[in-house]
C-alpha cells in the first residue's frame, strides 16, 4: 500500500509534509474569503459617470485627509474648491471615491453659489490603504481633482460582530 | 426618531458666510459585513441629505456606505434673510429625520 511506503522515518520529514499541506490549505482558504472591493475598473466606471466625457485637470481642489489612519471607520475628510462662488462661477457639485473599499462611491454633494464658500467636511471608512479622490464639477462644466495616499492601520468593514 | 444635532450661528451679518454644522444618530449599517450567525447584515444607510434655507435648497448629499457611523457634515452658506434652515435626512427603511434652525440676519 502506498501509505506504508511513505512512514515517516524522520521527524523532519514528518514536519516538512504537514507544512507544506498546511500551505496549500492556507492558499485555498484565503482565496475563499477575500473581500469583496472595488478595483481600479469599477473606479473608473464610477468616475466616467460623473465626468462622462469631460476632461480631468488637476488642481483647484484640496483633498485633506490625515495621511497616517488608525481607525478605518473614521476617517475625517475635508475638500475644498479654489472658487469664488459667484452667480457666474460656482462649484456646482463635490464628488468622493476611493479604490479599494467594497464600493467606489463615498459621497456626492451638490452645491450652488448660495453656499458662499465651496467646501465640505464629513467622516468616512476606509477598508485598506489606498488612494481618495475628489472631483469638483464647476459651473462652466470643467471638472478638476485631487488625490491624496492614505495608510490605514485598522481597516474598517472587516471586523466581525 | 434618531437624535440630531445642528448649528448654525443665531446671529449673523448680512452677506455673512455662516458654518453649519450637522450630527445625526445612525448606524450607517454597510451590507458588507458578517452578523452572529455568518450572516451578512443587510445595508441600513441614510442614502439623501438635504438642507433648506427659508424653503430653497442649498446644500444636498448623496451618501454612501463608505460614510461613517454618525454622519457628520460641515458646509456654509451666505446669510441672505432671517428665517429657518431645515435639515432633513432620508434613508434605507423607510428611515427619516429632520430638525430645524433658527437665524437672525441683522
Amino acid at each position: 500500500m502506498m501509505w506504508n511506503e511513505r512512514t515517516y522515518a524522520t521527524r523532519r520529514g514528518f514536519l516538512i509534509d504537514a507544512a507544506a499541506l498546511a500551505g496549500s490549505l492556507g492558499v485555498g482558504l484565503s482565496l475563499a474569503v477575500t473581500p469583496v472591493a472595488a478595483t481600479p475598473e469599477t473606479l473608473r466606471a464610477a468616475v466616467k459617470r460623473v465626468v462622462g466625457e469631460g476632461t480631468l485637470r488637476r488642481g483647484k481642489v484640496k483633498l485633506d485627509l490625515p495621511p497616517l489612519v488608525e481607525n478605518g471607520n473614521v476617517v475625517p475628510l475635508t475638500v475644498s474648491v479654489d472658487s469664488p462662488m459667484t452667480a457666474e462661477d460656482y462649484v456646482k457639485a463635490i464628488h468622493v471615491f476611493n479604490e479599494k473599499n467594497p464600493q467606489p462611491n463615498v459621497i456626492s454633494v451638490v452645491l450652488g453659489p448660495r453656499a458662499g464658500r465651496a467646501s465640505l467636511q464629513t467622516r468616512f471608512r476606509l477598508a485598506d490603504t489606498q488612494t481618495v479622490t475628489a472631483i469638483a464639477e464647476l459651473s462652466d462644466g470643467s471638472f478638476w481633482t485631487d488625490s491624496v495616499e492614505v495608510i490605514v492601520t485598522l481597516a474598517a468593514c472587516v471586523e466581525v460582530l | 426618531m434618531a437624535r440630531t444635532l445642528v448649528n448654525v450661528p443665531a446671529k449673523a451679518k448680512r452677506g455673512e458666510i455662516v458654518e453649519i454644522k450637522t450630527l445625526i444618530q445612525h448606524e450607517m449599517e454597510t451590507g458588507y459585513r458578517v452578523g452572529p450567525n455568518g450572516n451578512l447584515l443587510p445595508r441600513d444607510i441614510i442614502t439623501d441629505f438635504v438642507c433648506k434655507y427659508n424653503g430653497e435648497q442649498i446644500f444636498r448629499a448623496e451618501l454612501f456606505p463608505a460614510i461613517a457611523a454618525n454622519p457628520f457634515f460641515t458646509f456654509s452658506t451666505v446669510a441672505i434673510e432671517s428665517g429657518t434652515m431645515t435639515f432633513e435626512w432620508t434613508g434605507d427603511n423607510g428611515f427619516s429625520a429632520t430638525a430645524s434652525a433658527p437665524i437672525t440676519v441683522e
